[in-house]
């Protein structure tokens, strides 16, 4: 190993994550000196100056390829991808995390901090080539989300959310380790490249099969696929509504990403069949059971269930379609979930009373502007053509015929059929039933309503011209399978 | 401005002035007045820009589409913003264009609550459902296809009466899932064509020169795919029962949609894409087929029959014509396209009127029982001679329009096999039936009901939104050349792979 000091381009490639720190840190140092009333204000915009430094400098990392940090990480076009996603999720999750922290009257300035910090750990984990940094990683994103999920403090579930997903999680990820570990065993390094050399060269150990099983299990914790999901409406529904936004699109992105380097970069073996179970388990049981939900949270945790499934697809794909397809899912999952839980955020009013389907009745009456964004949204999680959601299950399915999966794809396409009557009864209830509840929904903040109108943009986008994003994230894959 | 370009982006300029009109209508202040007229101003400037279609139309053309255009929209994967029309095609976006205009107008005063959103809704309808007439990309097709649910089921869940979010859900998930499996098809195809494409052409072409791979182990599968899609749209029996709910919660211009233009897409769809694509499947499958379409005529009909809901009954007549289309595609005759084409546009024309006549009635009343009236046409004279020639038209009275389609469909469907036609023609017999007997019903004796007794007879806006559907009817049905002329060739040139599979047959 070498072992000269790094380099400034060995930082540079890194900067994103320094720069996410570093905002993280001042929030904290600002933090005790901010009377409490205006660290609110203050510290928000810290943290979203923080966030849109780090994807300023994410085009600086950018112009950095290649491996850094005795290679650790490796910026590819693929982790810039990622680190862009994560980035703008991140600062998109701020802005409409301020209003609702004033509604909800948490003072609490850590919690932009907290958000920062959870960001870096899935940036690293996007670019972490080295299964130890990436357990690394995935730990400091992992606890910022814990802590965050238990932010309403006067609420019971949403400590209950917060320590549910504390214990699971950590579970979760002794089982990754627990892989890594047997991974090291079979392979002799952590490295995975060298893993994936050593996995192509000669006959593949039980030992390693074993442990991409065990990586397999703590990484679909974090996504939330069956049969690991278990955790996931209850902490959906407890947590606030703008962390739910984050940490149903940023850290899945992250863990995705990490996926999408284990199975095609490492070439790891067996997977089809894993990657098969659970993203048919995954797509039936969270589409079936989102049927039945009431509260319009544990609904979209359902759903973001079956998105994990669909998403899932993509790797049973060859990598040349299945890398770009899941990208492409990932982002514009992102760009929908995170809109969706804005508005849900807002709507749901102090103490987060508002949150059954119910509650939407008349919603298209009550908050013209809202409901019609909401109803983008929900036709995206669809898949209804003209938005983001359309063509990245579209691409999904077609990467996986392309591999001849024609069984998954007949599944995936029934439970997106099913998936719509879910959605569709909360665009029902917000159209055609008459107002249920009498308060006034109050007026959006300007900063809840450019977090909004920029996740409508990006779904519309998604939707009408895929192909510039497509095409950056196949280069990408291009450049991740070399 | 000059002509080819012209010619080459007026599919574009009629597919997309609706969408436009309605997103102007989206940043325009709520003033309903002025909201109605810039929506008719709207419609009609459509219709007015869909006539340069017949105008420039060259049936003649012997290769490939009319006004085609096709560029590159998404290049991976590799979809094309294609479109085109042939005579079938052209027809059917007139029609949509005609009958939008008229959607406006009798829309004027029953929808007086949300009335921007309806006219935007209404708007944006009418841009997907032309795109679907004019896409010759499949990827793009599907688009425009998926695009008509959510305005349609919009129109039903918001402005309709009764049990109007139930029959919007039950809309909404039939042709959503039926169409996923047309999506599931167009997947298989774009996968399995080398190099991979959406367009419509170029995979024909690979298909009947036997240059794409597995094609014959999936190709049943993926007829059905499209025909499943297909026929929950027509719909066929026994996939039609979403069709009695939605007419009759809809509101009328959803109605007039529905019937008129929304129907129609699952019929094209047949002539284009099963017939298209996979000749040899769709003799194959013609026997069944034939035999829904026949079992739909009659049973559509015999429940129109008993039906106490005039709604309703117009909904089951519907079932009862389409039966008629899908009998005459399926015999695989120039005679049964033809009629088939000719009879999707009169039912278009004649039902849309009869929904239309509907719904006037139901403004005076709120109700469609046809219990409640009898006598009408003492207080409604006006009303009852539009009512009866519209009547007449559906029924297929010579020199209406009615009865050049279904002669031709009978005729096709006797040239495939005697029976069919025989049966088919007892259809005839049962919608005179059904349609004489409910208008004698409502318009003829004394008026029993006494509230009936002081209703208004039709005014201005209702004669001017009902006359243009009576006069084409009139000239359907006395110059029939006129469209048919147009319709051959495109039929023709559709009927050559299944001349060349009977070649083929004889041969071996």
């Amino acid at each position: 190993m070498n072992t000269a000091l790094p380099q400034i381009p060995d930082y540079l490639r890194i900067l994103p994550e320094i720069v996410l720190a570093l905002f993280g840190m001042i929030i904290m140092l600002i933090d005790p000196f901010l009377d409490e009333r205006r660290n609110q204000k203050t510290l928000g915009a810290i943290g979203l100056v923080g966030a849109l430094v780090a994807i300023a400098s994410t085009f600086c990392m950018a112009k950095q390829p290649g491996a850094g940090f005795w290679g650790m990480v490796h910026v590819d076009s693929f982790s810039v991808f990622f680190h862009f996603l994560v980035t703008a999720v991140t600062a998109l999750v701020i802005l409409s995390s301020y209003e609702y922290m004033q509604v909800q009257q948490i003072q609490a300035g850590e919690y932009y901090a907290l958000v920062l910090f959870g960001a870096l750990g899935m940036c690293l984990m996007s670019s972490a080539v080295e299964l130890v940094l990436i357990f690394i990683a995935l730990e400091i994103s992992s606890i910022s989300t814990y802590i965050l999920a238990g932010f309403r403090r006067r609420a019971a579930v949403s400590s209950e959310a917060s320590v549910k997903y504390f214990l699971l999680g950590s579970f979760a990820t002794a089982f990754f380790l627990y892989g890594v570990a047997l991974m090291f065993g079979a392979t002799g390094s952590t490295s995975i490249e060298i893993i994936g050399q050593k996995l192509q060269e000669g006959p593949v150990s039980v030992l390693a099969y074993a442990a991409l099983a065990l990586m397999f299990v703590g990484l679909g914790f974090k996504v939330a696929a069956a049969p690991f999901h278990v955790w996931t409406p209850d902490v959906y529904e407890g947590a606030p509504a703008p962390v739910v936004g984050f940490m149903s699109t940023a850290p899945k992105a992250a863990v995705f990403a990490v996926l999408l380097r284990i199975i095609f970069e490492a070439h790891a073996p067996g997977a089809l069949w894993l990657i098969w179970i659970a993203a048919v388990l995954s797509m039936t049981i969270g589409n079936i059971a989102a049927l039945v939900q009431t509260n319009v949270k544990r609904l979209l945790a359902y759903s973001s269930i079956a998105h994990a499934g669909y998403t899932l697809v993509a790797y049973a794909a060859l990598p040349a379609n299945g890398i770009p397809s899941a990208m492409f899912y990932a982002a514009s999952y992102a760009a929908m979930n995170v809109g969706a839980f804005a508005i849900i955020s807002h709507f749901a009013g102090a103490g987060e009373r508002y949150v059954t389907v119910e509650d939407y009745s008349g919603l298209g009456q009550r908050s013209p502007v809202l409901a019609a964004t909401l109803t983008v949204f929900l036709l995206s999680l669809i898949g209804i053509p003209m938005t983001g959601g359309f063509f990245a299950k579209f691409y999904v399915f077609s990467a996986a015929l392309q591999n001849h999966l024609t069984g998954l794809v007949i599944i995936g396409v029934l439970n997106s059929a099913i998936g719509a009557y879910y959605y569709l009864r909360i665009i029902v209830a917000m159209y055609m039933r008459e107002p249920q509840v009498e308060t006034e929904v109050a007026p959006i903040s300007f900063s809840l309503g450019s977090a909004i109108a920029i996740s409508v943009i990006a779904t519309l986008y998604l939707g009408i011209l895929p192909g510039r994003v497509l095409e950056f994230a196949s280069r990408s894959a291009a450049d991740l399978v070399r | 401005m000059n002509l080819t370009a012209l010619h080459s982006w007026i599919l574009t300029l009629v597919t997309f002035t609706p969408l436009a009109g309605a997103l102007l209508l989206l940043l325009s202040p709520r003033r309903d007045r002025e909201i109605r007229w810039f929506a008719l101003g709207i419609s009609i400037l459509t219709f007015v820009l869909s006539l340069h279609l017949i105008v420039h139309f060259d049936a003649a053309k012997k290769t490939g589409f009319n006004f085609e255009l096709d560029r590159a929209w998404i290049p991976t994967p590799n979809i094309h913003y294609h479109l085109g029309v042939d005579g079938v095609s052209m027809w059917l976006v007139v029609l949509t264009t005609f009958l939008t205009p008229l959607c406006v107008l009798i829309s004027w005063k029953s929808i007086h609550d949300r009335v921007k959103e309806f006219f935007i809704i209404l708007l944006v309808l009418e841009t997907a459902l032309i795109g679907v007439f004019v896409a010759l990309d499949l990827f793009l097709f599907y688009f425009f296809w998926e695009a008509t649910l959510i305005p349609m089921a919009l129109l039903i869940g918001m402005y309709g009466h009764g049990r109007k979010v139930y029959a919007a859900i039950k809309f909404f998930l039939y042709t959503m899932v039926a169409s996923v499996f047309m999506l599931a098809a167009i997947l298989w195809l774009y996968a399995n064509t080398n190099p991979h494409t959406f367009d419509f052409v170029t995979i024909q072409n690979a298909i009947h020169s036997g240059q794409v791979p597995n094609f014959f182990a999936a190709a049943q599968w993926l007829f059905l795919g499209f025909f499943v899609a297909f026929a929950v749209k027509v719909p066929l029996f026994p996939f039609h029962t979403w069709l009695p709910d939605a007419h009759v919660e809809a509101p009328t211009a959803g109605s007039v949609l529905l019937a008129g233009v929304l129907l129609k897409m699952g019929t094209y769809g047949m002539l284009r894409f099963n017939l298209g694509l996979f000749p040899d499947q769709a003799r194959a499958n013609a026997w069944w087929v034939m035999v829904l379409a026949l079992i739909g005529i009659i049973y559509g009909a015999l429940v129109a029959m008993i039906q106490p809901n005039m709604k309703k009954l117009i909904a089951y007549s519907s079932i009862s014509h389409l039966g008629f289309v899908v009998l005459g595609i399926f015999s695989f005759t120039p005679s049964g396209l033809n009629g088939a084409t000719f009879v999707m546009l009169a039912h278009g024309i004649s039902t849309g009127g009869l929904f239309m006549l509907a719904g006037i009635l139901y403004e005076r009343r709120h109700t469609y029982d046809i219990a409640e009236f009898g006598g009408l046409a003492t207080p409604m004279p006006k009303y009852a001679a539009f009512f009866l020639f519209i009547v007449l038209a559906s029924v297929g009275l010579p020199l209406l329009n009615g009865f050049i389609g279904e002669f031709l469909v009978l005729n096709g469907a006797f040239q495939a096999r005697a029976v069919y036609g025989i049966l088919g023609a007892t259809g005839v017999i049962w919608a005179a039936g059904y349609l004489l007997w409910m208008y004698q019903r409502v318009f003829f004796g004394q008026v029993t009901n006494p509230i009936n007794r002081m209703l208004p007879d039709l005014d201005l806006r209702e004669r001017i939104a009902l006359l243009p559907a009576a006069v084409v009817a009139l000239v359907m049905g006395v110059t029939p050349f006129l469209w048919l002329n147009t319709i051959d060739p495109a039929v023709q040139t559709m009927l050559v792979p299944f001349t060349q599979v009977a070649s083929r047959m004889v041969g071996q």
